[in-house]
């Protein structure tokens, strides 16, 4: 990997509620030019948070956001006024998890999107329109001259994800967050949105990081998967050895809990118990009370996420060690 | 959307009829004798009978209603008991005044109710929101007549910037846009729009709140719009429903005056009303009632037509 894209360095974030939650812990990892990041964990571990935080979109008054976050060069948590609108949506975009909830119900689709090109560059009504245009057309929305003047509510929820897609690259950002992008659709239509992505992503060599808890997506799309636990990535494997060589008790589960070809035959377990309390967590392992590997050592220190060449793994008992496993 | 204006404009004529019946009706549920007001308690049985029929009211009140809703179609309310110059004149008189104070009133309630709502629902938990909920519980529970009476101790006797009687100088209830005028319009516009403002600040504030949020309003950020056009996409879908709360409010303020009217003698409809109970006027009280629900009917109507012309989700189902 050359100079990263994107570098997070220590980031955590805690929400300032009635209680504190915990909801990012020390998170690092780094994304090239080019890549895709798949980032895998099940609900309520904090991909989310952490897509929000590089966009930083949450709350200001509730929320200590601490660490480094680098984009390009940039010191992200240190942009502020047009510097920031600038980087929201030209440097970094996001694709949303509901299409049918991120557009403004009010205003129609091609309004929304020739808005946000002129937030970005300054170019006429007209020019930012007829570019709106064309991204509903790169992202093959059937009819787009006739969507473009179409409110959200009237379009399917495939077509919107669509128009949500062209909306997040009409300013051609560096780096796309994508949160989920197919949950919320049915299943042909995922495969036909998670094919574009990908096709959209070789076509112009932006990174991407693709945030699903179906393993089988991250598959798909992903050079390289990060497992997230509790808001702290536990494991990062390229995609091809993470399937066969899991490190990680949690990606052991996360996998065996997945239905699939591949697994024909073998049993489907589930990972018993559920996961820590963000406001509580423990002292060492955060997996450790779901843990079948788990030992004193596990409950007392938190094991650290040591990396090696293109993986990373914070377990004191893995399933393989490092040298097992490359 | 012509369909649509046409299939409200057919449901409100039902509605408009039955607002006939009942202002009709409602006068003769209420006691007491209008004839007692202009004949003098001698008067003999003959002239009694006389003036019975001269009024019609020896008829059947079917036929009453009948004749009378004709002729209200044709815009003749009658005459008054009272003065016994034509009803619909007096009305449209005080209804021109009311309207006035009314709209005038509901600009300060919108103004500042669009302002405090805006402000606190942005900062939501913060010193500013509790301020503005504070002025808004307070605005809706005051008294009318008793901040009319306050203001005008302060700002009348105390300090005598604004008259507190009347619509212009020696009490006429002819008005003119000058500044002379405007002075007489401060004080019962000021004490009239504070109802509407702490209403439309609360609405205002939880639409606010709630709105951002939403999901849609990350995602507005996210995309690197600037405070200032989020602010643009959270107001406009806001303004459905601050619109129809706002026309209620000032639908409110029409018939909602007349205490008001009365402390601040303004020549409107509120004391028109209040004249006409006084003085057991029949033709005048229908006719003011009359008006006055028609204004409901109409606001309702604008308020129904206008909403979808903002919100696509709204009348195209
Ligand atoms: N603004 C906030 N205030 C308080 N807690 C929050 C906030 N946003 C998220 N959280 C908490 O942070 C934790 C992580 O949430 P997050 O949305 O990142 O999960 P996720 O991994 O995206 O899950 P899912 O797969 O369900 O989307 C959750 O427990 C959530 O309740
Ligand atoms: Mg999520």
């Amino acid at each position: 990997m050359t100079t990263p894209l994107l570098t997070v360095r220590d980031l955590s974030v805690q929400f300032h509620g009635n209680r504190v939650a915990s909801a990012l812990n020390q998170v690092s990892f780094e994304l090239g030019q080019d890549e895709v990041l798949g980032l895998l964990g099940e609900s309520g571990s904090g991909k989310s948070v952490t897509l929000r935080t590089l966009l930083r979109l949450h709350p200001a008054r509730s929320t200590r956001i601490q660490g480094e976050i680098r984009v390009g060069g940039q010191d992200v948590l240190a942009l502020k006024g047009r510097a920031l609108d600038l980087y929201r949506g030209g440097t970094v975009s996001m694709v949303f998890q509901e299409p049918g909830l991120a557009f403004d119900p009010v205003y129609t689709i091609g309004r929304q999107i020739t808005e946000a090109i002129r937030a970005h560059e300054s170019i006429d009504a007209r020019s930012a329109a007829a570019r709106a245009l064309q991204m509903l057309e790169m992202v093959q929305i059937p009819q787009a001259r006739r969507r473009f003047d179409a409110y959200p509510h009237e379009l399917s929820g495939g077509m919107r994800q669509r128009a949500m897609i062209a909306l997040a690259l009409a300013c051609k950002p560096k780096l796309l967050l994508a949160d989920e992008p197919t949950t919320a659709l049915d299943a042909t239509v995922q495969i036909q949105i998670l094919l574009l992505l990908r096709e959209l992503q070789r076509e112009t060599g932006m990174s991407v990081i693709f945030v699903t808890h179906d393993i089988g997506a991250a598959v798909e799309v992903a050079d390289r998967i990060a497992v997230m636990y509790a808001g702290r990535i536990v494991e990062q494997q390229p995609v091809d050895r993470i399937v066969h060589t899991p490190r990680h008790p949690y990606t052991e589960g996360l996998l065996a809990a997945t239905v699939g070809p591949e697994h024909r035959g073998q049993p489907l377990r589930a990972i018993p118990g559920s996961p820590p309390d963000l406001a509580a967590l423990p002292p060492g392992c955060s997996f450790a009370p779901r843990c079948a590997y788990v030992s004193e050592q596990c409950r007392r220190d938190r094991p650290p996420l040591l990396a090696a060449d293109d993986q990373a793994l914070a377990c004191w008992h893995p399933v393989r060690g490092l040298v097992e496993a490359a | 959307m012509f369909a649509y204006i046409l299939k409200r404009l057919i449901y409100a004529i039902p509605i408009a009829l039955s607002v006939t019946v009942v202002s009709f009706i409602l006068v003769y549920l209420a006691p007491g004798d209008p004839l007692s007001a202009i004949a003098p308690a001698d008067a003999p049985e003959e002239v009694i009978i006389a003036l019975r029929s001269a009024y019609g009211l020896d008829q059947p009140v079917p036929v009453q209603y009948g004749l009378w809703l004709m002729r209200a179609v044709q815009g003749d309310l009658g005459l008054s008991i009272a003065t016994g110059r034509e009803v619909t004149s007096e009305v449209m008189r005080a209804v021109g005044n009311t309207l006035l104070l009314a709209g005038f009133a509901a600009l300060i309630g919108v103004i500042a109710g669009c302002l405090f709502g805006a402000l606190a629902g942005y900062r939501h938990g913060s010193w500013i929101d509790r301020i503005a909920t504070a002025l808004s519980v307070i605005g809706v529970s005051i008294p009318h007549y008793w901040l009319g009476l306050v203001l005008t101790i302060l700002f009348s006797i105390w300090r005598p910037w604004f008259p507190a009687m009347g619509a212009g100088p020696g009490g006429s209830s002819e008005w003119l846009w000058d500044l002379e005028h405007f002075r007489y319009l401060v004080l019962p516009a000021v004490t009239l729009s504070v109802i509407p403002m702490g209403i439309i600040t609360r609405t205002v504030r939880a639409l606010v709140a709630d709105m951002l949020g939403q999901e849609f309003v990350s995602a507005l950020r996210a995309r690197g719009l600037s405070g200032v056009a989020v602010f643009r996409h959270v107001a406009k879908n806001t303004a459905p429903t601050v619109l129809a709360v706002a026309g209620l409010q000032i639908g409110y303020l029409m018939g909602g005056s007349i205490l008001v009217e009365t402390v601040f003698a303004w020549p409107g409809t509120g004391f028109l009303l209040n004249t006409a109970i006084f003085q057991r006027d029949i033709p005048l009280l229908q006719g003011t009632i009359l008006v006055l629900c028609m204004f409901f009917v109409v606001l309702n109507l604008l308020v129904d037509i206008l909403q979808p012309m903002i919100d696509p989700r709204m009348g195209r189902a």
